[in-house]
């Protein structure tokens, strides 16, 4: 898996429950203001993911032994 | 004998003038395979139709080519309608053609009905067999053409949208003989090496033989047997394959099946900021009631006025002492006076307090109180004890008389 992909679902899925931990608000003071510290890096580093992404394109190809290799995809845009 | 002599443009137009008067050729079907198929730049089209042992020169001019709902290829059964006329400059007659419509294509209706039948009995297109998508796929896998107008819409839709995603293209044929085999391998192949999160599996529009790929039984398996999700995406929005029904979703086109596959980075973006929103009233409410629960905490007595708080507790600490103390007195009294009754009544029950009131106490020799006659006889000894000292004295008779009950 695209480790930065990987890295922005997680986050995706931490920022959700950072949310609704805060919107009940049965955490004490101090965790909050840590959960709101947490949430906020995680909102500025998904915002730099999704704006420094490019996406990535492979064309498979098959080895010998089967196996898939990886060439690059030139799209004539 | 005068022989009219002509020239070749004589002659020719001739026949043509025979050929155009004659009511059938002017309007003719006719049916055969195409062959030697030729498009020029032009845009007029040239090919021969032929059958087993015979063959017609057609030509079909742009304003009729543009009609056409397909591509013709050579080896395609088909049905020409025109007109047969003669071109003068080859001296050759063809057939002009106005239409041209695919043969045997009610089969193919037939035949996709019948699979979509057996599939369907089979369970292929049950929705419970349906799988999910993954909400933010980070490998996609296309399986389709690598040159057509298809792949190109789908990755400038995933850069457009969600450029995170990872783009693994496995090339494949899209229409002709191979390509069913080369899909549903493509499809097998891209789960046996786990290659991607979620598979879009399709091709551009084309007329309905140019898709017959994705009604093809062994995709369709294929598509049915995958571990990852499959997205069908197949020719325009009116074209319905049994790759379709059998897909975990279909897509109308290509570019559909690329914004149905990954989330739309606007839309995130969105999300981020209505997050962001969101902790930042939570937190603010929060810290809103910590500092109401603050003040209401600082104007309580005990620290609002530390002194006077002590001083209050001191006064009410003092009135509980002298009301433990008078209570405890109060409780030494009472039990005295019971003490001082108590006495008194055991004074007067008091044995001897009962002799000097004129009795007196006998006693058997051997110390026993005599309660009855019945406990001596006379001549015995006996002993009285009055108030002041005790007689020795002797029984001198027994006298029985009846016990009053009422006394006792």
């Amino acid at each position: 898996m695209n480790q930065s992909n990987k890295t922005f679902e997680e986050s995706m899925a931490r920022l959700e429950q950072i949310v609704r931990a805060m919107e009940r608000g049965d955490v004490p003071l101090e965790e909050s203001l840590k959960l709101f510290q947490e949430g906020t890096d995680l909102v500025r580093s998904c915002q730099k993911l999704l704006d420094e992404a490019q996406l990535q394109v492979k064309k498979i190809m098959t080895a010998p032994d089967g196996s898939p290799v990886e060439v690059e995809f030139q799209d004539e845009a | 004998m005068a022989q009219q002599v002509l020239s070749i443009t004589q002659l020719n137009e001739y026949i043509r003038g025979r050929l155009d008067a004659d009511p059938l050729l002017n309007q003719v079907a006719v049916r055969g395979e195409i062959s030697n198929y030729k498009c020029y730049p032009s845009g007029h089209h040239y090919f021969t139709l032929k059958d087993e042992s015979s063959a017609l020169k057609c030509v079909m001019f742009k304003g009729n080519a543009v009609r056409l709902r397909f591509r013709p290829e050579n080896g395609m059964k088909v049905i020409a309608m025109g007109k047969v006329s003669v071109f003068p400059r080859d001296g050759a007659y063809q057939l002009y053609c106005a239409a041209l419509a695919m043969d045997g294509v009610g089969d193919l209706y037939a035949a996709f009905e019948q699979l979509k039948k057996k599939l369907a009995a089979q369970g292929l297109f049950d929705p419970a067999h349906k799988m999910p998508l993954p909400k933010y796929p980070g490998t996609i896998g296309i399986i389709t053409s690598s040159a057509g107008a298809a792949v190109h819409d789908m990755l400038r839709i995933l850069r457009k949208r969600y450029p995170l995603t990872q783009v693994k293209l496995l090339p494949v044929r899209v229409q002709g003989e191979e390509a069913p085999g080369e899909i549903a391998a493509a499809i097998r192949y891209a789960n046996h090496y786990h290659l991607a999160d979620l598979l879009i599996v399709g091709r551009g529009g084309g007329s309905i033989e140019d898709l017959w790929a994705f009604n093809d039984e062994q995709v369709a398996y294929a598509i049915y047997q995958s571990d990852i999700p499959v997205i069908s995406a197949v020719g325009h929005e009116p074209d319905v394959t049994i790759s379709d029904y059998v897909a975990d979703l279909r897509a109308a086109t290509p570019s559909n099946g690329a914004e149905l596959a990954v989330p739309d980075q606007d839309a995130l973006l969105q999300s981020l900021d209505s997050m962001s929103a969101a902790m930042a009233t939570a937190l603010t409410r929060h810290l809103k009631s910590a500092r109401q629960h603050l003040d209401i905490l600082s104007k309580s007595p005990a620290l609002l006025s530390p002194a006077g708080y002590i001083q209050q507790r001191e006064k009410s600490l003092d009135l509980l002492k002298s009301k433990l103390i008078s209570a405890q007195n109060n409780s030494i009294t009472k039990k005295n006076q019971r003490y001082i009754a108590a006495v008194s009544k055991l004074d007067a029950m008091s044995p001897l307090k009962v002799l000097t009131r004129g009795y007196s106490m006998a006693q058997t020799g051997t110390g026993e109180i005599l309660r009855s006659v019945s406990q001596v006889e006379p001549g015995e000894h006996i002993c009285i004890s009055l108030c002041d000292g005790k007689l020795s004295a002797s029984v001198l008779e027994k006298k029985e008389e009846p016990v009053n009950e009422s006394v006792q």
